[in-house]
C-alpha cells in the first residue's frame, strides 16, 4: 500500500465502528483522493459481507439427546427432590397416606378403649366392657378394642369396634347396634362419623348466623 | 437473559441434569457452529461441541459466575477446536485448496453484483468457499473473526471468550480481515 499505516488503522477504527466524527472524515476526505485506499477499503468492506453471508450451520437433531447420554449418572437426590416438584399433589396424597396408615394401625391396635356418651357407667373387664344390670346409658356408647356385654340398658347406639357384643336379652338397646371389626370398615365409619360431623357443625353455624 | 441463564445454573451445580439439558437447548447452536467454523468439518464439530458441553457440565463448579455463562462455555469450545487443530494431519488445507478455482468464479460474480444485501439466498458453492477462505486463517485470527462476524460478539465478548485483552483482539480482527481480503481480492 502507497498510503502509509495510519490510514489503515483508520480503516479498521471505522470498521470495528469505534471511529469518531474526525476519524471518520480524515478517511472520507483520503479516499477521495486515493484510488488504492479507497480499493482496500472497498475489499476490506466487501471481505466483511461474505464472511457474514456464511450461513449459521444448525447442531445436529440428536445433538442435545447425545450429550445427555454422555454425563455422568445423575445422584438419586435430586432426580427425587424433581420428581416431587413436578407432582406435588400426589407427593402430598402419598405423605398423608403413609401418616393416615400409621396413624390407623397405631389406634386400631391401641389398649381397650370406651366412650360413654351420656350419663350412665360401665364395669370394665381386661377384655371385656360390661354395662351392669341395673345402668341406663343415656346416649351412645362407643367400645374400642373390647368385648362388650349390655345387662343393663343403653338408650342410644352402641358401636364396638374390634370387638363383639353379647346381649342378655333383645330390645335393650334403642339404638342401633354396630360391630366394626374390618380396618376397612372401621375406616368408612371414620369418615362417615367426619363427614356428619362436619355437615352438623355446619348446621350450626347456619342457624346461628 | 442472563439472569435466567444463572438460576439454571444454580440447579447445575446441584447435580439436576435437565437443567443442563435447558443450557444445551439455549447454546448447542452456537457452540456447534463455533466448531464447525473452526475445523471446517461437521462430523469432528458434532464431535468437539458434545465434548465442550461435556467439560461444562464436568467443570461447572470451576465456572465464575460474575462472568458470562456463554464466554466460559464458548472459551471451552475454541480451545477444544485448537487442540484438534494442532493434532491434525498438516494436508488436511491442500485438500481444501482444490476447490479454490471455483471461487475464484464465484468472486468474480460477486465483485459484478457489489456489496451483498443481506437476506440474499447464497450459493451452496459460495457457503463451501467461505469456510475454505476461514481455514486458511491461522487460528488465532480464525477464532477471532468467528466469534466477531460469525457469532456476533462485541469486542469485549470476545476478549472474555478468548481470554485476551481488547486491543489483542483488535489486532487479531484487524490481521484476520487483511488475511481474508488478500485472499478475496482475485477480480
Amino acid at each position: 500500500m502507497a498510503c502509509n499505516s495510519d490510514t489503515a488503522a483508520l480503516m479498521h477504527k471505522v470498521l470495528d465502528e469505534i471511529a469518531d466524527e474526525k476519524d471518520k472524515q480524515d478517511l472520507t476526505l483520503h479516499l477521495q483522493s486515493c484510488l488504492e485506499c479507497r480499493e482496500h477499503f472497498e475489499e476490506l468492506k466487501r471481505t466483511i459481507a461474505i464472511v457474514q453471508s456464511a450461513s449459521r450451520v444448525k447442531a445436529p437433531e440428536n445433538f442435545k439427546k447425545s450429550v445427555m447420554a454422555r454425563l455422568p449418572r445423575e445422584k438419586r437426590r435430586p432426580a427425587v427432590r424433581r420428581w416431587l416438584q413436578t407432582h406435588p399433589v400426589v407427593a402430598a396424597a402419598a405423605l398423608f397416606l403413609i401418616f393416615m396408615t400409621g396413624y390407623l394401625f397405631q389406634i386400631w391396635h391401641a389398649p381397650q378403649e370406651v366412650a360413654v356418651m351420656g350419663e350412665g357407667h360401665v364395669v370394665k373387664g381386661s377384655d371385656i366392657v360390661i354395662v351392669p344390670e341395673d345402668v341406663v346409658i343415656n346416649g351412645d356408647l362407643i367400645v374400642h378394642n373390647s368385648d362388650v356385654r349390655i345387662e343393663g340398658k343403653v338408650k342410644g347406639d352402641v358401636t364396638v369396634i374390634n370387638g363383639r357384643q353379647y346381649m342378655a336379652s333383645a330390645g335393650q338397646v334403642t339404638g342401633q347396634i354396630k360391630e366394626v371389626n374390618e380396618i376397612l370398615g372401621w375406616i368408612w365409619y371414620q369418615i362417615k362419623h367426619l363427614f356428619t360431623g362436619l355437615v352438623s357443625l355446619h348446621e350450626i353455624r347456619g342457624f346461628s348466623l | 437473559m442472563e439472569d435466567l441463564v444463572q438460576r439454571v445454573i444454580k440447579r447445575v451445580r446441584k447435580g439436576d441434569q435437565q437443567a443442563f439439558g435447558e443450557l444445551i437447548d439455549l447454546y448447542q447452536h452456537k457452540v456447534y457452529q463455533i466448531c464447525f467454523r473452526m475445523v471446517g468439518n461437521r462430523q469432528e464439530a458434532e464431535d468437539l461441541g458434545q465434548e465442550a458441553f461435556l467439560r461444562a457440565y464436568l467443570n461447572i463448579d470451576s465456572y465464575d459466575s460474575s462472568k458470562k455463562f456463554s464466554s466460559w462455555l464458548f472459551r471451552i469450545a475454541t480451545n477444544l477446536s485448537i487442540d484438534r487443530l494442532r493434532k491434525k494431519k498438516p494436508d488436511y488445507h491442500l485438500d481444501a485448496e482444490i476447490a479454490g478455482s471455483e471461487g475464484l468464479t464465484m468472486y468474480s460474480r460477486l465483485a459484478a453484483d457489489g456489496d451483498l444485501p443481506e437476506d440474499q439466498v447464497v450459493s451452496l458453492e459460495l457457503q463451501e468457499t467461505i469456510q475454505e477462505e476461514i481455514m486458511q486463517l491461522p487460528p488465532k485470527y480464525r477464532s477471532a473473526i468467528i466469534m466477531k462476524y460469525i457469532e456476533d460478539l462485541s469486542l469485549k465478548e470476545i476478549g472474555e471468550v478468548l481470554n485476551i485483552p481488547v486491543p489483542t483482539v483488535k489486532t487479531r480482527i484487524h490481521r484476520g480481515r487483511e488475511a481474508l481480503r488478500k485472499r478475496l481480492r482475485h477480480v
